[in-house]
């Protein structure tokens, strides 16, 4: 999957590259034909462009007008522009902060959780000789099942009296009714809903491993762990880039599990919860799309520590490099 | 009217089915022109009650075929409930007529204008013998804006095996239930204590019971006065003796039921709803199953207790307003009343009504296959001695955010604190009235 992404996107950064250092020597350097690939090229992107303009760029835009109000749908009679007036609201709020914390909290450590376990399935699956499609089917199952209905499940298993689990950790214990159990019920269960994809993805970085490399590696005294450490992870790290950053973005954005398995009480809830909350159930418009917007800003600022910290220290300078 | 093209087709020959084709076309033509034919229906939106389709039916027959009364059932859940009508309204959705609200909705949906003012004839033929509480759930700044359908009201449920005589006031309570404690038997006070509305619900009683007063009479500012705080105190003091249920943070009304069910608990204070199923699951107890009205919190003051219940309004949004306002009309009359309390047991809002023996069969006599108000509602006195002294929760458009802001400073009672909890809630009940805050 990668690889495929990958290919066309670097092709395209070069077409550009090149037209840049072209364009540096003088002007008329475009011919004819290159003038008329290139229209051809903005027309066949048009219907794309046009297509992402609706579905994403109206949404976002909108949202952004709508959290620079006061709009509740219950007193449709006082609805005024206020700037950042509802921003300065839940920013100072301390059930944001809680529901921040939370979040975070449950992003890093599912994530955390999620890439070790991926990892190890994915080299599992990698190295399996006998029954390989078996092996991945199975490994696959969790990540088919619809999130609500294996959240109900965790909910039922967890509870006193219909669950099975209930009172493994505690004789007469309701786990889901304190915070803490409560947090890592949740962050089972996304755990095991969302290994799979990772070790997918992983599995697509594994590929890119050449047997040669790990030869040679072993040919120089190298032990399996170091092989791991010092040769594949590196040469994976565009995947595991992928991986993490997917990962990442959709652990942060949290809801189904939370709704079903605690509703957010006891202090559970992710800020989409009380996004949720507050912009359906509390129908306050203004308010609700700003907490929206706030919580596209954290993504978009994740994406963006990822994509550095990870991006100039991959060997995806390599890559360019190796062209 | 569709059916009725297609028989006439049917039944002749081939040879004329282009006359007949014109022909079905012009009676199709006339009957969407005559607007209240056969095919107007009212689309009622209404939460599940077992027997309210029988009610819709009655309701149809009465009509005479002028409009089809249509039953939609709404989630079990009442915040689904609320979200799929506000939802719809909000997006103008006309396919609503007639819906069925929550008391605590009446103002939200009022001035968010998604339900018009009865006025006149229909304003007179809907508050005629309702009792005030109810009522007053209907009414939002002083109009009425909803049918009440049935109301609710929460009674002390004992065992006469523990306690012969009922606490008169909580502090007796208590000390019983100190003194039950003492002796190993059954003792604790069980009530829904878990972080939702039915805190909220208990909170209000104790308020209202006091002689305080959480909102301003007009639902625009936060007073919580001497008494709320004082509510608080006893909240405190209920939770905070060894006297309550062990999981009582986690008990909602059915939790709290069979914990009383069960002989866990020597008090329970719940709705109405216990006893049919108490009566159902342990009929050789049931008659040690005894009710009175809630315990005062002022000694020589009747306790006032919160109601529940649903009002009927009509959608603004309605393409059939008079047809509407006939079939909530129809739904929720004196004889449908008594129909859902004997069958669903919900308690009517016409006051006529508990005094009716009339059994459902008025030509044979009344008996357990025919049952009249005294043998399926033993304690309708009772629940009417409570409405009398009725605690409306605070009628105010933003109830839903108050409700959640409440619950979440309230839990859990026991870690009360009630200067500060006071000063915390008037702080957050401030922000949430005006929607502005951020709810929990």
């Amino acid at each position: 999957m990668t690889v495929q992404d990958s290919t066309p996107a670097d092709t395209a950064g070069a077409t550009v590259a090149e037209e840049a250092t072209s364009g540096k020597k003088g002007k008329p350097a475009l011919s004819e034909g290159k003038k008329a690939e290139r229209k051809l090229g903005l027309w066949l992107c048009a219907p794309a462009f046009v297509v992402m303009i609706a579905v994403t760029g109206y949404p976002i835009v909108y949202s952004i007008w709508l959290s620079l109000q006061r709009y509740d749908l219950r007193f449709p009679a006082q609805q005024e522009f206020v700037g950042f007036d509802n921003y300065g609201a839940v920013l100072s709020n301390s059930y944001w902060w809680t529901a921040f914390g939370t979040t975070m909290f449950l992003t890093v450590v599912s994530v955390a959780i999620e890439f070790v376990l991926g990892m190890a399935l994915a080299l599992v699956m990698h190295r399996t000789l006998v029954g390989r499609g078996l092996v991945r089917t199975v490994a696959l199952i969790p990540y088919g099942i619809v999130t609500v209905v294996a959240a109900f499940s965790w909910y039922y298993a967890w509870t006193p009296k219909t669950g099975y689990l209930a009172n493994w950790l505690a004789a007469d214990g309701a786990p889901l009714t304190d915070q803490w159990p409560s947090l890592f019920i949740i962050i089972g269960a996304e755990v095991w809903k969302t290994t799979p994809f990772m070790a997918l993805l992983l599995m697509a970085g594994l590929a890119l491993v050449p047997d040669d490399l790990l030869k040679a590696a072993a040919m120089d005294g190298a032990n399996g762990w170091q092989r791991f450490t010092k040769v594949m992870l590196p040469v994976m790290k565009p995947a595991i880039l992928v991986a993490l950053l997917f990962r990442t973005l959709d652990a942060f954005r949290i809801f189904d599990n939370i709704y079903v398995l605690t509703g957010g009480a006891q202090d559970t809830g992710s800020v989409s919860m009380q996004t949720y909350d507050n912009l359906v159930k509390g129908l306050n418009l203004g308010i609700g799309s700003t907490m929206a917007v706030l919580i596209f800003i954290t993504v978009a600022i994740i994406a963006f520590i990822f994509i550095k910290v990870f991006g100039t220290a991959a060997p995806g300078s390599d890559t360019g490099g190796k062209r | 009217m569709g059916k009725r093209i297609g028989a006439g087709k049917r039944g002749r020959s081939p040879g004329r089915a282009a006359v007949l084709l014109g022909a079905g076309a012009l009676v199709t033509g006339m009957l969407a022109g005559c607007g209240s034919g056969g095919g107007l229906k009212i689309n009622v939106y209404y939460a599940p009650e077992d027997s309210f389709q029988k009610v819709v039916d009655n309701c149809n027959q009465a009509a005479g075929g002028r409009y089809e009364i249509v039953y939609n059932k709404l989630q079990r859940g009442s915040d689904d409930q609320r979200l799929q009508m506000a939802r719809r309204l909000a997006a103008g959705d006309t396919a609503m007529d007639v819906l069925g609200l929550d008391v605590t909705w009446v103002s939200e949906f009022a001035e968010a204008g998604w339900i018009d003012e009865w006025k006149d004839q229909n304003k007179a033929a809907a508050s005629e013998g309702v009792l005030d509480g109810p009522l007053e759930t209907a009414t939002y700044n002083g109009k009425l804006y909803a049918a009440p359908k049935n109301t609710n009201i929460q009674l002390l449920w004992y065992d006469d095996r523990i306690t012969p005589t009922p606490p008169k006031t909580w502090d007796e309570m208590i000390q019983k239930s100190k003194e039950l404690k003492a002796q190993g038997k059954p003792y604790s006070i069980v009530f829904t204590g878990a972080q939702y509305e039915g805190l909220v619900v208990f909170y209000n009683t104790l308020v209202e019971s006091m002689g305080g007063h959480i909102l301003s009479d007009d639902g625009k500012s936060v007073v919580l006065d001497d008494g709320a705080v004082k509510a608080l105190a006893l909240l405190k003091q209920i939770t905070n003796s060894g006297i309550t249920d062990a999981s009582l943070t986690n008990s909602k009304e059915d939790d709290v039921r069979q914990t009383f069910q069960r002989g866990d608990a020597a008090f329970e204070l719940n709705w109405p709803f216990v006893y049919a199923s108490y009566a159902k699951d342990k009929a050789s107890d049931v008659q040690h199953m005894k009710w009175a009205v809630y315990p005062e919190a002022v000694p020589g003051t009747p306790a006032k207790t919160t109601i529940g219940g649903y009002d009927l309004a009509v959608s603004s949004l309605s393409a059939h307003k008079p047809e509407a306002y006939e079939a909530a009309l129809c739904l929720r009359s004196a004889e449908n009343q008594k129909f859902s309390a004997i069958n669903d047991g919900v308690p009517p809002t016409i006051e006529s009504v508990y005094h009716n023996d009339t059994p459902l069969d008025p030509s044979k006599p009344a008996g357990d296959d025919n049952p009249n108000m005294a043998i399926k509602y033993p304690m309708r006195d009772s629940i009417l001695d409570a409405l009398k002294d009725a605690a409306v929760r605070p009628l105010t458009p933003a109830y839903q955010n108050m409700s959640t802001v409440m619950s979440k400073v309230l839990s859990p009672p026991a870690e009360i604190d009630p200067k500060a909890t006071a000063d915390k809630l008037r702080e957050q009940l401030n922000d949430a009235l005006q929607s502005k805050g951020v709810i929990p």
